[in-house]
């Protein structure tokens, strides 16, 4: 069921990052050309393959308590990073993720900045999809790295992440434009649930608490964090009402 | 110098992000589990509740409550 789960969470927040990376280098690609916006993809790719073949197997031999006890509670700080935010979009105190947006405004000053070409390759495309994928890509190869190790499971949260990438890559040479439509903020908010269901799990395990029913815990931890959640935009959503009245007739 | 705080504030920002009051207070409640479990105590029950707060209070101060 964790495996499920596990596999799930890193497929989900995956595909959320790599929607995101896949709006830049779409950007990137279209004002300052393909052959630099595919070399800087290429170059960020290479880089996040080495963080997770380094950190991944590393990680694997440190004692499974005191790495559920630090990955628990660093899964836990940034899960809760995301699920506020999710939160904040979804009751209206944050404005939702919009790609088309961002798309535009990426081509807008990807059109304005000035060209310089290093080793054949328009550099500020280079670095825009460079910048993107690796910062996006960190946030997978973070996960990837923290679930797999502590799970025992490297090659299967990998493969969450892996079909994830063929599914946007697919489907965004197939569309040629931003994947608008994919359900952003919704995904952003199931990834924040998960990575703070297993920073709690983890955490508390590593810190010498069992949970009863051990690993079948992780659904009853699930089932609260969607719950305190749904009561938290719930609240939110009055909150931002009472604040701007206007807002909320229109 | 100049790199390692650079490199330092970034992993800050990437994993604590805006609000630094969360990780403290997730810090309190992973050694307060820690401290009931060594007591021979049964600590699980403690996280939970205690992650719902510390997310209660992150957003009401987010939403200038």
């Amino acid at each position: 069921m964790s495996l499920t789960i596990l596999v799930l969470s890193t497929f989900l927040a995956s595909a959320v990052e790599m929607v995101e990376a896949l709006t830049i280098v779409l950007a990137a690609g279209l004002a300052r050309g393909w052959k630099s916006a595919f070399a800087g993809t290429a170059a960020a790719t290479v880089v996040l393959a080495v963080i997770v073949v380094i950190f991944g197997p590393a990680l694997k031999h440190a004692p499974l308590n005191s790495l559920r006890l630090i990955v628990g509670g660093v899964l836990l700080v940034f899960g809760l990073q995301w699920l506020r935010k999710a939160i904040l979009r979804a009751s209206g105190f944050k404005a939702l993720h919009d790609e088309d947006a961002i798309f535009a405004r990426e081509i807008r000053e990807a059109e304005g900045a000035q060209s310089e070409i290093r080793a054949g390759l328009d550099w500020y495309g280079f670095t825009l999809a460079f910048k993107g994928v690796l910062l996006e890509g960190l946030e997978v190869a973070f996960i990837v790295v923290t679930f797999g190790s502590t799970q025992g499971n490297i090659g299967l949260a990998s493969l969450g992440a892996a079909v994830a990438l063929v599914l946007v890559v697919g489907v965004g040479i197939a569309v040629r434009a931003p994947l608008a439509r994919v359900p952003e903020n919704t995904m952003k908010f199931s990834v924040g649930v998960m990575l703070t269901t297993f920073g709690i799990f983890w955490s508390a395990e590593g810190a010498g608490a069992h949970w009863p029913g051990s690993d079948a815990a992780l659904l009853g931890v699930l089932a609260f964090v969607l719950a305190i959640s749904y009561g938290l935009v719930q609240l939110l959503r009055r909150w931002h009402a009472e604040m701007h009245p206007a807002e909320a007739q229109a | 110098m100049n790199a390692i705080v650079a490199f330092g504030k970034f992993w800050w920002d990437f994993v604590v992000g805006d609000d630094w009051r969360t990780a403290v207070l997730v810090v309190v409640a992973i050694v307060a589990t820690a401290a009931i479990a060594h007591s021979s105590v049964s600590a699980w029950w403690l996280m939970p509740p205690a992650v719902a707060g510390v997310l209660y209070l992150s957003l009401r101060r987010a939403a200038g409550r």
